[in-house]
């Protein structure tokens, strides 16, 4: 059973840094260093684990600017087997459904069985995309899993709960999203990513997939940004008389 | 005449206390509020739902939306939408809404706005960013209803007194959404009260070094009483507590009279689930870590010889 795989994967600003927003309220990406989401590692972890288990390759799609080159070099050196990148100045500023449609048009392009993604990016946090990207596809999602396995053409997942977990039974071809921590991302070996250079990387632009200016349009707009009111300094207490400060302030709120 | 839809997600007991909330907005937002509710318990569900302003509440009690994830909720859902035409639909931040949320979207163009704090009309909405310390308000355009997923606890629910109208939806899915099957639930049993209603929520993270330290922060909660434990993203993520632990972004949202964090440095992902807390202790060994910015009392020093002495002072006290 060689299983088509592929994952979503994002290029975002570094998580370590500070990101800041430009004039036009989008977050600046230009100049600041990025790197592919560490919550996209997990899902491309899964998916290595199901080829090499299975046979199959990997295929990496990512959309964005020129420098998310560096997120599918990681992708690849970690052993994905090829990647399809849609970079087009008509996506700048593309909101969840107009990626969502990108995304799908170019998963489409391609035979798949899986297709993984993290529950969300680490800068925008929408959450919600992935399930949008299997609504246009037409086919099942199992969200939320923060185990992954795949028998007989099923794939079996513990999805997250509010209460705890469910197992979840889906016929591929699915979509399925994987939590943090479902999987325990490996690191690029020297070989890999010396590998990473020779692998094919198709470049897409909106219009090779043929979408029209009308489902390219974002229909949400930032139109002002504030800044959140700022919080007293509290007060900071260190050494001895810590204990007993703390100790009183949990009396003073009446919970001790 | 605006019309405003709760996307209601209904859990063992009834309606979750997030679709009460939304109710309550909704009242400000339109005089019509209707509420959708599809699953077991959706029409038992319908007086808590008019009693907190739903006027009419469409529901099945088909056990099709339980068993079977996202699809047949969203199919449903956009047939409703495209009978009954409303303006804006609110759904709270749950897996179980995200799934029918995210595909609504693909289904009838609409735009949907993620992670709202506030619902400001039926075109724009509010939310938070980069930890917390921006605020952004996003007008939402394209083809109506307009989604937006609000965070837990943005609204304070309050009853108006009043009573729906119970309108039966039939299920009628088709058999090629029915793939996404849930086979088993698991509920992993908690001791103490529940992280969103413990008056003090201690959390721990990174700083702790072990997951055998969580112990500490057991037996802190054990000599406060009413008090739960939590975690940042970061441990959750190395497998030292489940995940029904995590406060922030993707964990749980809380709003304690007390939130003790210990050894968590207040990243941005943490911050947004724990920020409204009452006041705020952080024990840390970075005086520079972001989350003593935050804090109404930080205590600089090392989380491992502190806590036993907290332990010690605070059963001294009680006895």
């Amino acid at each position: 059973m060689v299983m088509d795989v592929v994952v979503l994967a994002k290029h975002v600003p570094d998580p370590q840094g500070t990101p800041e927003l430009g004039e036009d309220f989008l977050l600046r990406r230009e100049g600041v260093d990025g790197a592919l989401d560490p919550g996209d590692e997990y899902p491309l972890e899964a998916a290595l684990r199901i080829t090499e288990y299975h046979g199959g390759e990997v295929t990496v799609v990512s959309m964005g600017p020129e420098p998310a080159m560096t997120a599918i070099r990681r992708a690849l050196s970690m052993g994905a087997h090829r990647a399809v990148l849609i970079t087009d100045p008509a996506l700048r500023g593309a909101d969840a459904l107009v990626t969502a449609r990108v995304l799908a048009s170019a998963v489409r392009r391609q035979p798949f069985d899986l297709v993984l993604a993290g529950i969300e990016s680490t800068d925008g946090y929408t959450g919600t995309l992935p399930m949008t990207v299997a609504e246009l596809l037409g086919v099942p999602a199992a969200t939320f899993a923060r185990r992954v396995e795949v028998n007989d053409r099923i794939v079996r997942t513990e999805r997250q709960t509010e209460e705890g977990y469910d197992v979840v039974e889906c016929p591929l071809p699915a979509v399925v999203t994987v939590t943090a921590g479902a999987t325990e991302p490996r690191y690029p070996t020297l070989k890999g990513i010396m590998q990473a250079k020779q692998k094919p990387v198709e470049r897409l632009t909106a219009a090779d997939l043929g979408l029209s200016p009308e489902e390219l349009a974002p229909t949400q707009s930032v139109i002002a940004v504030e800044a959140a009111p700022q919080k007293a300094v509290g007060e900071i207490v260190q050494g001895d008389d810590a204990v007993t400060r703390v100790a009183d302030f949990l009396a003073e709120a009446k919970v001790i | 005449m605006a019309k405003v839809w709760v996307y209601a997600d209904i859990g063992p007991e009834g309606p979750r206390p997030s679709a009460l909330e939304l109710l309550t907005k909704a009242r400000d937002l339109a005089d019509t509020v209707e509420a959708v509710a599809l699953g077991p318990g959706a029409t038992g569900a319908a007086a808590a739902l008019g009693d907190y302003g739903a006027k009419t509440v469409y529901a099945s009690d088909d056990p099709v939306f339980g068993e079977y994830l996202g699809q047949p909720a969203a199919h449903v859902l956009a047939r409703l939408v495209a009978e009954h035409v409303p303006n804006l639909i609110m759904f709270a931040t749950t897996y179980d809404s995200r799934d029918v949320a995210g595909r609504l979207q693909a289904t009838t163009g609409s735009t949907l706005m993620s992670n709202a704090t506030d619902v400001l009309g039926l075109d724009r909405a509010r939310t938070e960013i980069l930890g917390g310390t921006k605020i952004v308000d996003v007008s939402l355009g394209g083809p109506e209803p307009r989604l937006v997923l609000v965070r837990p606890k943005s609204f304070a629910a309050e009853p108006s007194g009043g009573t729906a109208n119970v309108v039966p939806v039939v299920a009628e899915v088709p058999d090629e959404l029915l793939k996404a099957h849930r086979v088993e639930r698991h509920e992993e049993p908690a001791s103490g009260p529940k992280l969103e209603e413990a008056k003090v929520v201690i959390a721990g993270g990174r700083g702790l070094q072990d997951p055998t330290n969580f112990a500490l922060l057991e037996r802190l909660a054990a000599v406060i009483g009413n008090a739960a434990v939590g975690a940042s993203r970061a441990v959750v993520d190395a497998g030292w507590i489940p995940y029904s632990h995590q406060i922030g972004q993707t964990g749980k949202t809380v709003k304690p009279e007390v939130y003790v964090a210990v050894g968590i440095s207040g990243a941005t992902q943490h911050v947004v689930g724990m920020k409204q807390s009452k006041r705020i202790v952080a024990i840390n060994k970075d005086p520079d870590a972001p989350i003593l910015k935050l804090a109404d009392l930080g205590v600089v020093g090392d989380a491992l010889s502190f806590l036993p002495r907290l332990i010690e002072a605070i059963e001294a006290r009680e006895s």
